[in-house]
């Protein structure tokens, strides 16, 4: 237990933790500015923006002695008895230099940077800077240069802190960033054709604490005070990193990692970041539509749940298929619904889209070769109902027999999932129902075609490929004439009231032994399901 | 001063004398061999502490007790340095001895890895010394041949390699751990400390660097013993228990505006003046010197009143200097323009800094802009106030940056401005006397009514 003195305020640290200044004053609520140094990269204590005064105090007497030296907070690690002054006239003073210094030659051209808003080097200018300019260094416009696909550089308005170029060295392990030139002519580079394309170098942008690096996604889309963030799980692949969707009136704009040490870190990848446009894509499937032979019928959503209702009691035999882009909850309804029509009804677990293998990236980042979400929340919840998880395969073949009449397909999937020769299979169905976000030979062939929606538009939870369950909220509304899964599901089982993926939650806890944890309140970081691996 | 018979410098006038031949003749490596046969690694350490050794390269650190602070029991290698990026403004010791006299610097090197158990040694040389290097390289490759260097040194169990890296021209390779990484191929960048390159150095392994110089004295304290090096020099001073003193013999490098500029050796403690009179020969053309580098350009000036500043590692910090530096000096006459000085000095930390810090890669910018304006005849008065400013933000206040570059671009600027104020403030008001300033986002701003002085003044010596 290392008991540590900050602005007077005193901590205990306890020994399993070792914490440098910055994270240890955060500890009692002080912010200690900096600019390098950044928990998931190596220290290198080059901005001193973070200059604080260290000293020890003696155990025996208890008296302070500080040291003469400002020193830097992220490189000084809090052992028992350590001393911090964060607010000093000299710290300050010191802080106060260094902002001037780094807007001696920054365009200050805040008004078209995309960085406004959420900028260290803004932020900090506010709150530490000085309010007069005394240099005499004329400000230049700033020269834009591309690093890469997906990444701006914007020269003039680095502070070369060096984080992205550590970001690319100890955690992508690519290493296509460098620093030329020395001194004040210092910049930011790449080799020639060797540019900034590895599949995390979407992070940079985040890590850069001022406007230097853009991302082209988003450059001059939106400004950041404009938009509301919404705490989200990546639904791009199995592992199911933490995000933060971004968005101003239903439209995204972005979307950002949030920290989770427990699965991504401080990073995602850049088929997460920029896996969001199809939400807003054109040929997206909206409004219920039946098929009276040829012809396609528009339904209005208030007739929807009693004509599938009735339908469903007709079908006879009957088969769902859970895509593994449903939430736990969704998958659980649709199973409950299907079994209310026919107690043995087939489940069976939709497609799992594979590409390629896993990728590892040395910083201990992985990103699944399987894009999917939630397959193994899925499975467990088929394998309560059923016992086993049948395939898609086996309902192919069950098909062929001719006994299902009726089938319920939810799919959510980006890409097109299912082939002409294998939607053939689907075309002799009592009922076919089809949920998915784009149309497909499948939703050709439906009986009822009832628009999905995507992963930003829903709530639930998601079990990652570490047997993580992480709660969603949803971010936006879906667009006209998309209805929910979660909340279809609710209204044909005819629930009382909204949809509320927490009720549900609960009660799939209650039931699978699987999801016992979940029971409890599920935390930002979400719960480990391992607890109770042997109970499946 | 009594006659000084010198030591460090006591073969260059030989001919040949930077062959082994010679070398030996004049009794070298004798010590080696002695030490090998007598001595334990401990027993050097021990020496080189009681010697009260500091390091030649211009900080002054303890040489013993820097060995002392490699872990014990380390399971190794342990790495060992000779710095030989001499590149300070003024310098030019280093670059005598690998040049005449390579192998005093060797003995000395081998002796210290003997000490600190090292079996690795590279010299980081500085690229600009070509002729060092052909000298450097040839006397090791002698020593590999006579035994010095290898498998089991003279018999001994103590092996070593050693190795010439020839640096990029780069300044701040000069600093203990912008070496370390330029040795390590990287970008010269000083390491945040801690931990310190004795726990954490070359390779992530304990290492040792140390100045050529240094490497010079450990020779002759293990060959004359410690007692020898003590009489010259400055005792501790009486009730500071932190100052080792200034003893053994050092080598001055002057130049500049002399007679007869050169490298000199004489005890520590002799007087700057003394230097100037005796070794150089006086001020050339007749003239008084106005302003005295004493120690290599980052250690600041001594004004000509402040020449009898004893030329020890705590003489020139007490007259606002940052310290005795590499004890080179350079010699301004009293033509010489201090704004020509400080612009020049600017100009080469500028160009130096690694660009690591913030302070010391903006803040050295900001002053060499400022100079230029000032030069070219558009200074203001309280330019100079933020010179001083930029001065302590950089260097001056402990602490601010990584490494100790920002120091010697800041302890010029101080003394400078501090010690020759009129002159800056002359030209100022000569060269601009409405305190125009063209730079126009700023001059938009300026507020006439808010000048430093009345717009209409006459020039000083008009």
């Amino acid at each position: 237990m290392a008991k540590i003195i900050i602005d007077g305020h005193e901590i205990e640290i306890p020994d399993s933790e070792r914490l440098n200044g910055i994270e240890a004053a955060r500890r009692v609520g002080i912010e200690i500015p900096h600019y390098c140094w950044h928990p998931g990269l190596s220290v290198v204590g080059s901005c001193r923006m973070c200059l604080v005064e260290v000293g020890t105090r003696d155990a025996k007497t208890g008296n302070i002695s500080m040291m003469p030296k400002l020193a830097p907070a992220c490189n000084t690690m809090m052992t028992d008895g350590t001393v911090l002054v964060t607010n000093s006239e000299k710290v300050q003073q010191a802080r106060a230099m260094v902002e001037e210094n780094l807007l001696l030659s920054h365009p200050i051209d805040c008004p078209i940077c995309d960085k406004a808003g959420e900028c260290s080097l803004q932020d900090y200018h506010f709150q530490y800077g000085q309010d007069e300019r005394r240099a005499d260094v004329r400000p230049f416009t700033s020269r834009r240069r591309d690093l890469g696909d997906r990444v701006a550089l914007f020269v003039d308005r680095c502070i070369k802190c060096t984080r992205c170029v550590r970001f690319v060295r100890e955690v992508a392990g690519t290493a296509e960033l460098m620093v030329s030139q020395r001194g004040a002519h210092e910049e930011i580079a790449v080799m020639p054709d060797f540019p900034l394309n590895n599949n995390l170098s979407g992070n940079v942008v985040d890590l850069c604490p001022v406007g230097a690096l853009g991302d082209k996604d988003f450059l001059y889309r939106q400004r950041v005070w404009f938009m509301r963030t919404h705490p989200g799980v990546c639904t791009g692949c199995a592992t199911g990193c933490s995000i933060r969707v971004e968005e101003n009136q239903d439209r995204i704009y972005r979307i950002k990692p949030r920290e989770n040490l427990l699965v991504n870190k401080w990073w995602i990848c850049n088929e997460g970041r920029y896996g969001y446009p199809h939400v807003h894509s054109d040929r997206r499937l909206l409004g219920a539509r039946r098929r009276d032979g040829q012809s396609a019928v528009e339904l209005d959503w208030a007739t929807v749940p009693g004509e599938l209702r009735e339908r469903l009691g007709k079908a006879g035999r009957l088969a769902a298929v859970l895509s593994p882009h449903l939430t736990v909850e969704e998958a659980y309804l649709l199973c409950q619904l299907v079994r209310q029509y026919d107690p043995r009804a087939l489940l069976v677990l939709g497609p799992v889209p594979k590409v390629g293998e896993d990728e590892r990236f040395p910083g201990g980042f992985t990103i699944s070769a399987e894009k999917c979400p939630n397959r193994l929340g899925v499975e467990a919840i088929v394998a309560h109902h059923t016992g086993r998880v049948p395939t898609w395969d086996e309902l192919i073949s069950e098909l062929g027999r001719g006994e299902i009449r009726g089938v319920w397909v939810s799919g959510g999937y980006k890409t097109d999932w299912i082939a002409e020769t294998k939607a053939k299979k689907f075309e002799d169905l009592e009922l076919l129902v089809v949920q998915d976000l784009f149309p497909s030979p499948l939703s050709q062939r439906a009986t009822y075609v009832l628009p999905g929606a995507a992963f930003a538009e829903r709530e639930g939870s998601y079990v990652n490929r570490a047997d993580r369950l992480q709660t969603a909220a949803w971010a936006i509304r879906p667009p006209g004439g998309v209805r929910v899964e979660g909340s279809l599901y609710w209204e044909l089982l005819g629930r009382e009231g909204l949809y509320d993926a927490r009720t549900v939650l609960s009660e799939v806890a209650g039931e699978i032994l699987y999801f016992q944890v979940a029971a409890r309140e599920i935390p930002e970081t979400g719960i480990d399901l391992k607890a109770n691996m042997l109970a499946r | 001063m009594a006659h000084y018979e010198p030591v460090l410098l006591a073969n260059i006038h030989k001919k040949d004398s930077h062959t082994l031949a010679v070398y030996e003749a004049g009794g070298g490596y004798r010590a080696l061999r002695r030490v090998l046969k007598e001595m334990n690694p401990q027993d050097v350490v021990n020496l080189v502490r009681s010697s009260n050794l500091r390091g030649r390269g211009g900080a002054g650190f303890p040489t013993g007790l820097k060995w002392t602070f490699l872990p014990e029991g380390h399971p190794g290698p342990v790495y060992f340095c000779v710095n030989a990026d001499e590149s300070e403004p003024g310098t030019i010791v280093n670059r005598v001895q690998m040049e005449f006299d390579p192998h005093q610097v060797l003995e000395g090197t081998i002796l210290s890895c003997y000490a600190t158990g090292a079996a690795t040694a590279y010299v980081y040389l500085r690229y600009e010394y070509p002729l060092c290097y052909r000298r450097m390289q040839a006397a090791i490759d002698e020593c590999y041949q006579a035994g010095y260097l290898g498998k089991n040194i003279l018999n001994s169990d103590f092996s070593l390699e050693m190795t010439i890296h020839r640096g990029a021209a780069a300044y701040v390779c000069g600093e203990e751990t912008g070496l370390i990484e330029s040795l390590e191929g990287k970008r010269a960048w000083p390491r945040i400390k801690p931990p310190f390159p004795a726990v954490e150095g070359l390779f992530r392994k304990p290492t040792v660097v140390n100045n050529v110089e240094t490497m010079a004295c450990v020779t002759h304290i293990a060959g004359r013993g410690a007692d020898w090096f003590k009489s010259m020099g400055t005792p501790p001073e009486p009730g500071n228990p932190r100052d080792p003193g200034s003893y053994g013999p050092k080598l001055f490098g002057l130049s500049g505006h002399l007679n007869r500029p050169g490298v000199y050796e004489a005890p520590l403690g002799i007087t700057c003046r003394q230097l100037i009179e005796e070794f150089g020969g006086g001020v050339w053309h007749g003239r008084r010197a106005k302003a005295v580098v004493p120690g290599g350009l980052s250690t600041g000036l001594l004004t000509e009143a402040e020449l009898d500043t004893p030329m020890d590692f705590s003489g020139p910090g007490k007259v606002g200097c940052l310290g005795l530096g590499t004890g080179c000096v350079v010699v301004l006459d009293e033509t010489y323009s201090m704004i020509d000085f400080l612009l020049n000095s600017c100009r080469f930390f500028a160009h130096e800094s690694c660009g690591q810090c913030t302070p010391c890669r903006e803040g050295t910018h900001w002053a060499l802009q400022m100079l230029r304006r000032i030069k070219a005849g558009r200074g203001r008065l309280k330019d100079l106030d933020l010179l001083l400013e930029i001065g302590d933000s950089i260097g001056i206040i402990p602490g601010t940056t990584i490494c100790g570059l920002a120091d010697g671009a800041a302890w010029p600027i101080k003394n400078a401005i501090n010690k020759f104020r009129n002159e800056f403030e002359d030209h100022i008001i000569q060269t601009n006397p409405d305190g125009y300033m063209v730079t126009e986002p700023v001059e938009a701003l300026e507020d006439p009514q808010q000048r430093d002085w009345p717009a209409v003044r006459q020039p000083v010596s008009a």
